[in-house]
């Protein structure tokens, strides 16, 4: 299923926000490439910067107060950056696609779920309204909306909420994109109604070949869906590789206490829990050096001098660590 | 059932009993508020907690868990039913009585945003309650809330600052601290990790287990997080719907759950290795939850379950003992066919 075009390559990604504190390094310097029929998990904790990588890719952040500094990311060989805001438009939705965290505020709560699933395929298909239609009908079908023709009509408070995250999906899907990034598309909802999601995502990708990112701090739905792993800390990639050798062999301190930090590793319930001290870095003002050098268990005084670079350390496996050879799983 | 549970373990001592709890609010409509409903949050649930364990009650959002919490302690006034604290029914006892019960029973929260008073320093919101009781005089109650502040792993400097100058985390230890101040024997811990990152929830999980150890403390989780439940509980009830439909000893239930609702549950927590997802059959359950302000007839669960039959559809199922500390409510599931299955 996955082949080896390459699709998207983001190189040297930065994005700042200048707020009254100070300019937040929201991403620093991330670079990484997908293939066709890829499936890339972004895994890190709030305020890592892993959403506001792809709402760059897409575009979406406010300017001002954000700003994209630098870099570039070349989808089917046009740096998107570039593009004017006119075929800025026509990448997202037809080709890109998103679909949000909270399926409760990212519908418009005074038009129908068809009309806003129908928008999109007039606009970007040239569809017209009947048509358009029932193609939005279909699209519910096929993502396990019972009575699909009639629920067209339905505005989204008579949805549930994994209903609605179905109608978001749908929606992500009508035009056909190349690349569906969800980001923490599940975080809102009951792990039941989570299982379901994932399985339909899933099951999508395989139908039509679709790469997607899927962003979310969850380690256990990555595990169960990425075919690699890109491991976000204060708005860099700090590990980056297929998902298994990431678990089985982490060679970051971060990515080793977040797997340790989880019930039930080294197969004990009652083990106790391997924490991480202290707290994430503020953004504004980041400090030279490795970002998790504090809390880190491996310091050495260059870990605060300098910012360890993104280098390979198995095939495909790359971590930015000084002491990245001696980093074991706990 | 709980007789039977003493007989059966006399070491363990009852420290809160919850019999045939019910809470229903009610929905009015019209001019006239004419009573058309209930919603019914909590629907006759029993179980016993013991003294010094961990009682992890987990579901997902809307079955009456939180509710459950909150009602053991009177947040809310249970509708009908028995809540029995070292032999005192709860239920029934006047507002002035319960506020001195409520010095041995406390609950965190969880959002550590909304649970404390920003225009309040450190020093006020954990101090509070001592000066509520008025148990210590102001020089006692610094020293007091220097002491908890350390014991829950923050800088007795800090209670001069007020809450926004704390993190999620930090918070949540503030609101530990609040919860500790008057000795209390159990704390109700609702949802205390979820609003936290992977990192803090695995600190203030283990804070919880080393004050419960270091201070005698028991807890009743409240989470719909299974793999953390599984993690801190000694037991766990599962609830769905406004009734607890399996409670058991840990290592029975993640091994042996027997109420398909658990079994589903259990089958859809993702687990952080790719290999064992690569190999793994999921239970996938159809549809949403049914409102609790209108439950399906016989068992709640019979729109959902995958092994439902004519009876479920009629017939609510009984909350009954299936083996020795395994409670379970569905009419397959009997003592005879869990007997039957140890057999086979």
């Amino acid at each position: 299923m996955a082949g080896t075009q390459r699709l998207l390559e983001v190189k040297n990604l930065t994005t700042r926000f200048h707020t009254e504190d100070g300019v937040v390094h929201a991403v620093n310097d991330v670079s990484y490439t997908l293939n066709e029929g890829d499936t890339l998990g972004v895994v890190g904790e709030s305020g890592c910067g892993k959403s506001v990588h792809a709402l760059s890719i897409m575009r979406l952040i406010p300017i001002p107060p954000g700003q994209i500094a630098g870099g570039e990311v070349i989808f089917r060989g046009r740096d998107l950056l570039k593009l004017n805001d006119d075929d800025m438009r026509r990448v997202r939705g037809a080709e890109i696609a998103m679909i949000f965290q909270d399926p409760m505020t990212s519908l418009n709560p005074v038009k129908t779920v068809g009309f806003q699933i129908m928008e999109a395929l007039m606009l970007h298909k040239g569809m017209d309204k009947a048509s358009a239609r029932e193609r939005t009908a279909e699209l519910l079908t096929l993502v396990g909306i019972p009575e699909a023709a009639q629920r067209v009509d339905d505005y989204p408070h008579q949805f549930s909420g994994g209903m609605r995250q179905r109608a978001m999906i749908a929606m992500g899907l009508s035009c056909d994109p190349s690349i569906l990034i969800a980001d923490e598309p599940t975080t809102a909802l009951d792990v039941t109604i989570q299982a379901q999601i994932v399985e339909l995502v899933k099951r999508l990708q395989h139908k039509f070949g679709m790469t997607v990112i899927w962003i979310t701090h969850d380690l256990g739905v990555v595990a169960g869906l990425a075919r690699r792993v890109n491991v976000m800390y204060a708005g860099r990639i700090i590990e980056s590789g297929p998902v298994k050798e990431i678990y089985a062999n982490p060679h970051h301190p971060y990515t080793v206490g977040l797997l340790g930090s989880l019930p039930g590793h080294g197969g004990r319930a009652s083990a106790r829990l391997f924490s991480i001290p202290g707290e994430p870095p503020d953004l504004v003002g980041l400090p030279p050096g490795c970002a998790f050098a504090p809390r880190c268990h491996y310091q050495t005084p260059h870990c605060f001098r300098e910012i360890p670079p993104l280098e390979e350390v198995s095939l495909g496996h790359m971590a930015a660590c000084w002491e990245k050879d001696k980093v074991r799983r706990v | 059932m709980a007789e039977a549970v003493e007989t059966t373990q006399t070491s363990r001592q009852v420290l809160l009993r919850v019999q045939n709890l019910k809470k229903y609010f009610p929905i009015k409509r019209g001019i006239l508020q004419r009573h058309v409903g209930d919603v019914k949050a909590v629907d006759d649930v029993s179980f016993d907690v013991y003294r010094g364990e961990t009682l992890g009650l987990v579901g997902e959002s809307g079955c009456g868990k939180t509710t459950t919490g909150r009602t053991i302690i009177r947040i809310y006034e249970p509708t009908s039913g028995h809540v029995i604290f070292k032999g005192q029914d709860l239920a029934v006892l006047r507002a002035n009585e319960m506020r001195g019960m409520r010095r041995s029973m406390q609950m965190i929260f969880q959002d550590p945003y909304a649970s404390l008073n920003p225009r309040m320093s450190v020093l006020k919101i954990v101090g509070e309650p001592l000066e509520v009781f008025q148990l210590a005089n102001k020089e006692e109650r610094r020293e007091r809330v220097a002491h908890l502040l350390q014991l829950v792993g923050l800088n007795p400097d800090f209670m001069a600052r007020y809450p926004h100058e704390f993190s999620g985390g930090q918070r949540q230890r503030i609101g530990l601290a609040r919860s500790l101040a008057l000795n209390p024997e159990l704390i109700i811990c609702d949802e205390p990790i979820s609003a936290l990152d992977v990192s803090i929830q695995a600190q203030v999980v283990n804070l919880l287990e080393d004050l419960q150890g270091e201070l005698g403390l028991t807890y009743i989780f409240i989470a719909h997080d299974l793999s953390m439940v599984r993690h801190i509980s000694d037991r766990v009830a599962v609830m769905y719907l406004g009734k607890i439909v399996e409670l058991t000893d840990r290592e029975t239930l993640y091994a042996n759950p027997l109420h398909p609702y658990t079994q589903a549950l259990l089958s859809a927590i993702p687990v952080p290795d790719p290999v064992v997802e690569e190999s793994r059959q999921r239970i996938l359950l159809e549809g949403d939850l049914p409102s609790p302000a209108n439950p399906p007839k016989g068992c709640n669960f019979c729109t959902r379950c995958p092994q439902v039959r004519d009876i479920c559809e009629h017939e609510e199922p009984a909350f009954i003992e299936v083996e020795p500390d395994h409670f379970c409510a569905c009419h397959f599931v009997t003592p005879a066919t869990v007997v039957g299955a140890q057999t086979t």
